[in-house]
């Protein structure tokens, strides 16, 4: 191998892109080359101090913002979580079904955030089963719930009706989670009071429904189209 | 027509997916090949609205490459446009001034030559001067991370192409690099 045909190769060669056999001609022609052993060595030093520092450019969020918005979603579905968001958490709820004889569902949690977050919607879920704070809005009809929240929260709860799967709507109310103001939704299974609390989140990733049980509670937690759901139940 | 627009938010929620992760790798090379920040925010966008076009059709190279191969058309546009521009002599002049020096190679000694330590403004701003076409191919390299095959898909020429092409912007870089410190 010649100098020519080594200038091209040694980059393959630096970057790993080299096939054992030629990486091995390479290697041998560098070894015999001291103007190619000092181009590698110079070469080596540059990849390192460009991968040392962070040459990379951050997206401005105005940018991002643009094109999340220029994606053909339905309003609805892209402001607001929706009726099927709901149904996606409550629908696996055969599982909480089966654990609802346990008592209450608690949510996974993933880092000391979440957890901080999850111990505070055991709080407000606990703080509802005092007498009197249940609901600020007592109504088992969708229809008077929903209108409700409009003007007290940024984002409006889904609110929708779950008679068919088995939960009574009972009513609404507003609550604090994370130092914000918060809508819960108030269902009943049989004995058990379902607290539905949602929150927007910047996060559009969907996250699957999981259900944990903390203190004593069951609390399963999914997020969907830009929301956090966390639904909390327990034993009346 | 419920139908249909079920499908193209299932489809844009699938083009979210896949293609939002990769916003910043390519933002980074519009912003390398277009060297400035306004219209680097543009070509992405159009990039985007582009590549959810034709989603439908897509098949593979692997994501990235083939979202950098939409980004390089919607700037070789910009490119056309700025040329197009009255304004382009004035703009072109300063450019052209300062990739001159990339041009006059060091001359080569045998001994390693030491390369001082530079900061990443700097840096950058011995890439961003190369000249086309090995600053994008130097720039998906090493600042996005392609493998030869992918800046081959990426720019839709050969291996081969793409490893001359790297060799040669490094040189330059190398140049630069030592010119400056000199």
């Amino acid at each position: 191998m010649d100098c020519d045909e080594a200038e091209i190769l040694l980059h393959a060669l630096i970057d790993g892109e080299l096939d054992a056999g030629h990486a091995r001609e390479v290697e041998a022609h560098i070894a015999d080359c001291a103007r190619c052993t000092a181009a590698v060595s110079t070469y080596r030093q540059m990849s390192e101090a460009i991968a040392g520092a962070d040459l990379r450019y951050t997206a401005p969020p105005s940018l991002r913002r643009r094109i999340e918005a220029s994606l053909p979603l339905p309003q609805s579905q892209t402001l607001a979580p929706n009726r099927r968001s709901v149904l996606k958490g409550f629908a696996m709820g055969s599982a909480v079904s089966a654990l609802a004889a346990t008592g209450l569902v608690a949510i996974v949690v993933r880092n000391d955030d979440e957890q901080r977050i999850m111990s505070e919607v055991v709080s407000a879920h606990l703080r509802s089963l005092q007498a009197g704070h249940l609901t600020d809005v007592i109504s088992t009809d969708q229809h008077t719930v929903k209108p409700w929240f409009n003007g007290k929260l940024d984002v409006s709860p889904p609110v929708i009706d779950l008679t068919a799967q088995g939960f009574t709507l009972i009513g609404g109310r507003l609550d604090y989670l994370d130092a914000r103001a918060i809508g819960a939704v108030v269902y009943r299974r049989r004995q058990h009071i379902i607290n539905l609390f949602v929150a927007q989140t910047p996060n559009i990733e969907r996250r699957a429904a999981k259900t944990e049980t903390i203190q004593g509670f069951n609390i399963r937690r999914w997020s969907d189209r830009g929301s956090n759901f966390w639904a909390g139940r327990s034993a009346i | 027509m419920p139908v249909t627009s079920a499908n193209e938010a299932d489809k844009a929620r699938r083009f979210r997916e896949a293609a939002l992760p990769y916003l910043d790798d390519v933002y980074t090379l519009a912003r390398y090949l277009l060297r400035d920040a306004s219209d680097a925010e543009d070509a992405v966008q159009e990039c985007y609205l582009r590549a959810l076009k034709h989603f439908d059709g897509y098949r593979g190279p692997a994501m990235k490459p083939w979202l950098f191969a939409i980004l390089r058309n919607v700037c070789r546009a910009e490119f056309a446009r700025r040329a197009a521009a009255p304004t382009t002599a004035i703009d072109d002049a300063p450019e052209t001034a300062e990739q001159t020096p990339l041009w006059r190679e060091a001359p080569e000694t045998p001994e390693a030559q030491i390369l001082k330590e530079r900061d990443a403004a700097t840096i950058r701003r011995l890439v961003e001067a190369l000249a086309e076409p090995f600053k994008e191919t130097f720039v998906l390299r090493e600042i996005n991370n392609l493998s030869y095959r992918e800046i081959a898909d990426a720019v839709g020429a050969p291996v081969g192409t793409v490893m001359s092409r790297l060799a040669r912007a490094r040189a330059m870089l190398r140049s630069a690099w030592l010119a400056e410190q000199e």
